[in-house]
């Protein structure tokens, strides 16, 4: 169990916190483009053939897929705020051992 | 009193003996009560026996340990010699024969070697061999290499001759076996003594390791009650004693609503140690002026410092701490405007409050403000991460400008590349302005800077002059605390007229301009107005803001006259004053006359007037900075975060995690900590300066009562 502890205590709890601030910014940067916030049009990457045809339809197309893009980083970061937490305590038990 | 000295040496001597075992101190977790006399003598004796025990260890040790040192050396000795005499053709030796055996360094060997030459001519034999560096050898030695060598000589008196050749070479002789046998009995006999010497040397370890272990569970509580009496000390001989020898007489400094309190602590203490006279506690009047005492809690003793800081306030004069807890984080929080990093900042500052309670931060409750005043500010400015909100729904409406309300058709969207919004076209600004703070749509508009600059500037000097005047006011509670009336009329009644009817005009002009609706392309600017209302130039030609500007820039005259009248009455002031000195008492100074009174007035008008011009210029620094933190804040999500934003194949969320970590971590140390630190230091610049030059004099000294707790913190 010892071989899983890879990073120290501040390291670890810099990377919960990161991580709890990812989620929650990525997840509603995800909120925000997936409802086509105008405010965010500059993030959002189209060229000038989707002004050709159905233009509304294919700019909420990108609006949404850069939304998803955003829900899926959140996700990884659930997934590194999982393992970060799990170095803390690891650490935290390391530190009651010693003494 | 050498008392105490004595015994801060002994506990530094036990304490680097501590260090030097590697023996853990113990940290004392209760608030042991003050010490009292009896406790000095008792430590004082305790300490002594502990030295003198440890003194007495270490030096047996230390003998102990050259025992062991030339016991290993004869060990090694032995060992050689046998191999010695084990080379055939040295088993005899001649009576006449001498050989001596020793140890030397071996750097000096080959010097050693000359010198045997020359003086023996060669009649001689010398082996050396390089002593095995055991591992045992080098930690009781250290890392000196040593030989091991063996003389054969003929000769009568050359005994006396080697040895004072091996003295010089500081190299150590033993007695040396003749025979084979006798090497075997004395590796024998060192080899038991070694034995014993190392037993014993390990039991002296182990002794001093458990007096320094029980020593120091206690040496940190001993220190804190050394340094206490130390302080004691140090104050009590600040007091006199009396005629008689046997009391103390103090004068004290002490806050009047206390009085009762440091009465029942001196019966208080007089009971405990059992003394039979009650102390004796009298108001006395002085002409010093006392030190300046401003109660503070945890919340409050933050921002007192930082007035402390630039200097503390005079005695009783107003302390401009209580408005400085909204004023600061407000003029920070204007420089910073971004509630998402003040959002960050408040976090961190009720992480820090909560968790950190023991270490006294004094800093945390200032940190907390400023971010909650920023997330404030933030809102104001629509400002989050570079980003703005739309919450209530903006004020204008894109749609509206084309066909068929508005003069834009779909081929105006190909040929051009900026328009511009028209609000005089219905339906596109709705009249009402945004419900709370900057409308959303400037966000994404590229004139977004013209406008917000224009806004900010204002807004700065606003927030600059009600700030100046504030500071004013308060120079009015001054005056009437400390009873001068005169100034009233003299100083505070010219400031204000000045102030209001220059500055005041100013902000009257860009309140109006900002209520009355005017055409963007013909609206006259507020600065040239004011520039030629100085100048007294009214051509027709410029567009005038209302009706009646022309009595509106009389105003100035009065408060230029202002100002001066201000010279002109606090001159005859003084010269009144110079008549009533001359006549009650000597002459201050013979060489000050009328006219050296009128030029120093002067001076400090002209001075105050052009200051006040330069602070009202100074406060533009809220604008400068407030548009530096934004500027910073969309630069690095338009450089950082839109790459990950913009990649729209499957990798785009890898890249956004690693992206985002990025930002974050240069959100945090160039915005928050950079920004953060800047934006304070010119907030605290602005209170400093231009706010308490107006009312502040801050030529007090602090009250610094003896406190057990400041002083373990310093010393520690």
């Amino acid at each position: 169990m010892a071989s899983l502890l890879f990073c120290g205590p501040k390291l670890a709890a810099c990377g919960l916190v990161l991580s709890i601030w990812g989620v929650i910014m990525l997840a509603m940067l995800g909120i925000f483009f997936t409802t086509h916030s105008a405010v965010l049009r500059e993030d959002v990457p189209f060229t000038a053939e989707d002004f050709k045809g159905e233009a509304l339809q294919n700019i909420y197309k990108l609006y949404n897929q850069v939304g998803y893009n955003c829900f899926i980083a959140a996700v990884l970061y659930v997934g590194i705020g999982f393992l970060s937490f799990c170095q803390v305590r690891l650490n935290k038990r390391k530190e009651y051992l010693v003494h | 009193m050498l008392v105490s000295l004595e015994i801060i040496h002994h506990l530094g001597y036990l304490e680097k003996e501590m260090v030097k075992s590697n023996t853990v101190i113990a940290a004392t977790k209760e608030k042991e009560m003050v010490p009292c006399a009896r406790d000095v003598l008792e430590l004082e004796s305790t300490f002594e026996k502990l030295e003198q025990e440890l003194r007495e260890i270490n030096r047996n040790h230390a003998a102990l340990r050259q025992n062991l040192i030339e016991l290993m050396d004869i060990d090694s000795l032995l060992r050689m010699t046998e191999d010695f005499f084990e080379e055939p053709g040295n088993q005899r030796c001649s009576p006449n024969e001498l050989f001596i055996a020793g140890v030397i360094k071996q750097e000096r060997f080959p010097a050693f070697e000359k010198v045997l030459w020359r003086l023996f001519h060669g009649n001689f034999v010398l082996r050396h061999a390089e002593m095995q560096a055991t591992e045992e050898l080098q930690a009781v030695r250290g890392a000196v290499k040593k030989d091991v060598f063996i003389i054969f000589v003929q000769g009568d008196h050359v005994r006396e001759k080697i040895r004072k050749v091996c003295e010089g070479f500081r190299a150590s002789l033993y007695s040396c076996p003749k025979t084979l046998y006798e090497p075997k009995q004395m590796s024998t006999s060192v080899m038991t003594q070694m034995e014993d010497l190392r037993m014993i040397l390990r039991r002296t370890e182990e002794y001093r390791a458990g007096v320094l272990t029980r020593a120091a569970e206690h040496v940190q509580e001993w220190g804190s009650k050394v340094k206490k009496m130390k302080a004691i000390y140090y104050t009590l001989n600040l007091c006199n004693i009396d005629i008689t020898q046997k009391l103390i007489v103090a004068e004290i400094w002490c806050p009047v609503s206390d009085l009762t309190l440091v009465q029942s602590a001196l019966i208080k203490g007089s009971e405990q140690s059992g003394s039979s006279v009650t102390p004796v506690l009298n108001r006395i009047q002085t002409q010093q002026t006392p030190p300046t005492f401003n109660r503070t809690n945890t919340f409050t003793e933050g921002f007192q410092a930082i007035i402390d800081a630039y200097g503390v306030g005079t005695y009783q004069e107003i302390n401009p701490a209580s408005y400085t807890i909204v004023t600061f984080p407000f003029l920070f929080a204007v420089m910073f405007g971004d509630c998402g990093h003040g959002l960050v900042m408040t976090l961190f500052a009720v992480w820090v409050t909560s968790q950190l309670t023991d270490v006294v931060i004094g800093g945390r409750y200032i940190i907390l403000l400023m971010g909650m005043f920023s997330i404030y500010t933030g809102l104001i400015y629509n400002d989050c991460f570079s980003k703005s909100f739309n919450i209530f729904g903006s004020s204008w409406c894109v749609l509206s400008m084309f066909h068929p309300h508005g003069p834009w058709q779909n081929e105006t969207l190909h040929e051009y590349h900026h328009l511009q919004l028209n609000p005089f076209v219905p339906g596109v600004y709705s009249g009402d302005p945004y419900v709370f703070g900057i409308d959303p749509v400037w966000n994404i508009a590229s004139n977004k800077l013209s406008f917000l600059n224009s806004f900010k500037m204002k807004m700065s000097v606003i927030l600059g002059v009600s700030h100046m005047l504030f500071g004013v006011a308060l120079s009015l509670v001054n005056f009437v605390h400390f009873r001068k009336f005169q100034d009233i009329f003299l100083q505070f009644v010219p400031q204000l007229i000045f102030m209001l009817s220059l500055f005041g005009y100013l902000i009257f002009l860009i309140l109006y301009k900002w209520c009355i609706t005017l055409r963007s392309e013909t609206a006259p600017s507020i600065l040239l107005l004011f520039i030629n209302m100085m100048l007294f130039d009214y051509q027709s030609e410029h567009v005038l803001l209302y009706r009646g500007q022309v009595v509106g820039s009389s105003l100035v005259l009065a408060g230029i006259v202002g100002g001066w009248s201000e010279c002109k009455f606090t001159l005859s002031h003084l010269q009144n004053h110079d008549c009533a000195l001359q006549q009650k008492w000597l002459p201050t100074a013979p060489g000050v006359s009328m006219g050296d009174i009128f030029v120093y007035q002067a001076i400090h008008t002209i001075e105050f007037c052009l200051g006040c011009i330069s602070n009202t210029a100074s406060y533009l620094r809220l604008w400068a900075l407030s548009l530096a933190h934004a500027e910073l804040s969309e630069v690095l999500w338009r450089m950082v975060l839109q790459v990950g934003l913009k990649i729209s194949s499957g990798m785009g969320s890898l890249m956004l995690v690693v992206l985002f970590a990025a930002f974050a971590v240069l959100t945090v140390t160039v915005l928050l900590i950079m920004e953060g630190l800047s934006a304070f230091l010119h907030a605290l610049r602005l209170h400093w300066v231009e706010f308490q030059n107006k009312f502040y004099e801050g030529s007090g000294y602090k009250f610094t009562p003896l406190s057990f707790d400041s002083l373990l913190k310093t010393q520690q």
